[in-house]
C-alpha cells in the first residue's frame, strides 16, 4: 500500500476562549491548508473528530466544519472515540487515500470545553456506565488517575516527587510553545503547595480541559511528490485498536473490569497493544524513536506510558525520567510540546495536536523546544470506552 | 423511620445474609459480569446466555485507592458542605476482576495497604425527604502480608 503523507499542519492556540468550536476549527484548518500550499478547493475529503458537549453541531463535526469552511460538496466523516477521536478521524482519511478515493484529505478536531470536571451527559441513565460511575461512586476522571497513581506508588515505589518532576519537565518544554495554554515554568515547591484533588494527585498533576483546534492535511505520496516546495512527512503507522477480552485492566468509565474466568488473559495489556500494533505496521521499535507525545492526563500516567511504549521496562520509568532521557536534550524527549500539562485537553483535537507537534519536530520547526535531528516520532493516547490511538510519523 | 432504598436497583442484594453485589454469570464459560448490563455472554470465545444472576464474592484484596477532595458534578449527590470520600479498587479472587466502590465512612485512608482484605458493606449515600438512598462500599478488613 502506498504511503500517505502529511503535507500541512495547523492549530488554533489552546485556552479557554469561550467561542464556538467551529471558529477554532476554521482557524486550524486554514492554517494547515496554507502550510500545505493548498486551498479548500483541493480537498477531496474532510474527516473530523466529534465533540459531545456542543450539541448536534458537535455530533456531526465533519459537516459542521465543512459548512463553516464553506460547503464545497466533498464527502465528510465524523468520528467519536473520546480522546482518540482525532486519530480515528485521521485513520478514516488515510484509508480513503489508501483506497485511491482521494488524493487530499483534511482532518480537523476542535472543542469548546466546559468548566471543571467532565460530567456525564444529562438524564437518568442507569444502563450507561459513564452515568453510573458518577452517580454511585462520584468516580470522576481524576479518581481513576488517582487510583493508577497510587497503584504505581505501591507497586514500584514511585513518589509524589517523581510525579512533580514530570510536571517540572513538561512545564519547561511547553514554556516556549505558542499554542500551549499554560506556559508557566513550575518548581517542585510550587507543585507541593497545589491542593490535592484525588490523592496522591494534586491539581497541577492533572490536566485541565481546554478549547483548541488542530488540523492535518493528508495526501497521497504521488500528490505530495508534485508539491516540490513542501516538506512532507510520512504517516508510517496508525493504530486505533480496542482491548482484547478479557480486559482485566481498570479502564474509564467502567466500575468493574472484565472477569478472567472464562478466557485466558491476553498476552499484552491494552495500552501496550496500542503501541505494539503501530510499531508492527511501521516496522520500527522504541529504540528508533526521536521523540514521543504521550497522553499525560496526569503526571503519573506519563510514567506509565514510558513503559507502555517500550522506552523502559515496568517500574523503570522513574529512573528513566531522572536520567534526563525524556527531557529535551536527552535520548528521547517525551512531550516536547509540553503535553497535556501545558495544553489541557481539547478532546477531539488532542490526538491531532500530538501529530502536529511530531510533524513540527520532524521538520525542525520547533524553535526553542526542538528535538535534535528528529526523524521518527510517536504520538499515543487512550480514549474512554476502549479507544486506543497511536500514530507514528517519519521523515 | 424512612425506608432504605438502593440508589440504583438491582446492583446488590441484602436479602440473604451479608450484602453482596449482583452480577451475571455465563452458564457455559463461567465468566462473570458486573453490572450484568446485557443478557448474553461477552466472552468472544463463547456464545452462552442468558446470564444467571449471581452474587459476587463479598471479600477481596485492595488493588488501589484514592481520596476525592473536590465535589464531583451531578448526578453525584454531593452534600453541602461537601464531604470528601475515598474510592477503592478491589480485586476479587474467584471472579478474577476488579470492582470499584467508595470506601466505607470512617476509613483511615492513611493506613490502607496494597493487598489488604476488603469487605463489602452497604451504607447510605444520601438522604432526602422520602428515603435513605444506599450504595455498596468497601470496608477495610484485617491487614494481610
Ligand atoms: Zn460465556
Amino acid at each position: 500500500m502506498s504511503d500517505v503523507q502529511i503535507l500541512g499542519v495547523g492549530m488554533h492556540p489552546w485556552g479557554k476562549w469561550g467561542r464556538n468550536f467551529a471558529e477554532y476549527a476554521v482557524v486550524a484548518a486554514r492554517a494547515a491548508l496554507a502550510d500545505a500550499g493548498l486551498s479548500l478547493g483541493d480537498v477531496q475529503f474532510l474527516a473530523a473528530g466529534n465533540t459531545m458537549r456542543n450539541g448536534y453541531p458537535g455530533y456531526v463535526a465533519g459537516s459542521t466544519i465543512a459548512q463553516a469552511l464553506g460547503w464545497s460538496g466533498i464527502p465528510v466523516s465524523s468520528s467519536y472515540a473520546a480522546c482518540a477521536s482525532g486519530a480515528v478521524a485521521l485513520d478514516a482519511a488515510r484509508a480513503r487515500i489508501q483506497a485511491g478515493k482521494a488524493d487530499v484529505a483534511l482532518v480537523v478536531g476542535a472543542d469548546t470545553a466546559p468548566k471543571g470536571f467532565f460530567g456525564p451527559l444529562p438524564g437518568d441513565r442507569p444502563e450507561d456506565p459513564d452515568w453510573l460511575r458518577f452517580r454511585l461512586l462520584g468516580a470522576t476522571n481524576p479518581t481513576y488517575f488517582g487510583l493508577y497513581a497510587r497503584r504505581r506508588m505501591e507497586r514500584f515505589g514511585a513518589t509524589a516527587k517523581d510525579f512533580a518532576a514530570v510536571k517540572v519537565k513538561n512545564s519547561r518544554h511547553g514554556a516556549s510553545n505558542p499554542n500551549a495554554r499554560y506556559r508557566k515554568v513550575f518548581t517542585e515547591d510550587e507543585i507541593a503547595e497545589s491542593p490535592v484533588v484525588a490523592e496522591p494527585l494534586r491539581l497541577v498533576d492533572i490536566c485541565a480541559t481546554s478549547d483548541g483546534a488542530a488540523a492535518v492535511v493528508l495526501t497521497s505520496a504521488e500528490f505530495a511528490a508534485r508539491q516540490s516546495d513542501r516538506r512532507p512527512v510520512t504517516v508510517a503507522a496508525v493504530s486505533t485498536v480496542t482491548p482484547t477480552y478479557p480486559n482485566t485492566d481498570l479502564d474509564l468509565p467502567d466500575i468493574a473490569t472484565d472477569s478472567g474466568v472464562g478466557a485466558p488473559p491476553h498476552a499484552r495489556p491494552f495500552r501496550d497493544a496500542i503501541a505494539h500494533v503501530a510499531y508492527e505496521e511501521a516496522g520500527l521499535g522504541p529504540e528508533d524513536l526521536s521523540c514521543a507525545e504521550v497522553y499525560d492526563l496526569s503526571t503519573a500516567l506519563e510514567l506509565d506510558w514510558y513503559e507502555n511504549i517500550g522506552l523502559c521496562g515496568p517500574g523503570e520509568a522513574e529512573a528513566l525520567l531522572h536520567s534526563g532521557a525524556t527531557t529535551l536534550g536527552g535520548r528521547v524527549p517525551v512531550n516536547p510540546s509540553g503535553g497535556l500539562a501545558c495544553f489541557g485537553e481539547a478532546i477531539p483535537a488532542q490526538a491531532l495536536a500530538q501529530v502536529c507537534e511530531i510533524v513540527t519536530q520532524l521538520r525542525g520547526d520547533a524553535g526553542e523546544r526542538q528535538v535534535e535531528d528528529a526523524t521518527v516520532g510517536l504520538a499515543i493516547n487512550q480514549g474512554l470506552f476502549g479507544h486506543g490511538s497511536c500514530v507514528i510519523v517519519t521523515r | 423511620m424512612k425506608p432504605r432504598v438502593p440508589v440504583v436497583d438491582g446492583l446488590f442484594t441484602e436479602d440473604a445474609g451479608p450484602p453482596a453485589l449482583l452480577g451475571g454469570r455465563c452458564p457455559r464459560c463461567g465468566s462473570v459480569f458486573f453490572p450484568k448490563q446485557w443478557s448474553f455472554c461477552r466472552n468472544p470465545h463463547c456464545d452462552g446466555g442468558p446470564l444467571d444472576d449471581t452474587p459476587l464474592s463479598t471479600r477481596g484484596r485492595l488493588w488501589s485507592w484514592t481520596d476525592n477532595r473536590y465535589a464531583p458534578p451531578p448526578p453525584y449527590p454531593a452534600g453541602d458542605p461537601f464531604e470528601p470520600y475515598g474510592v477503592a479498587a478491589v480485586e476479587l479472587d474467584a471472579e478474577q476482576m476488579i470492582v470499584l466502590g467508595q470506601l466505607a465512612r470512617g476509613t483511615d485512608i492513611g493506613r490502607l495497604q496494597l493487598g489488604q482484605e476488603m469487605e463489602l458493606v452497604v451504607e447510605p449515600l444520601f438522604e432526602d425527604d422520602d428515603a435513605v438512598h444506599t450504595v455498596w462500599k468497601w470496608r477495610a478488613g484485617s491487614v494481610t502480608g
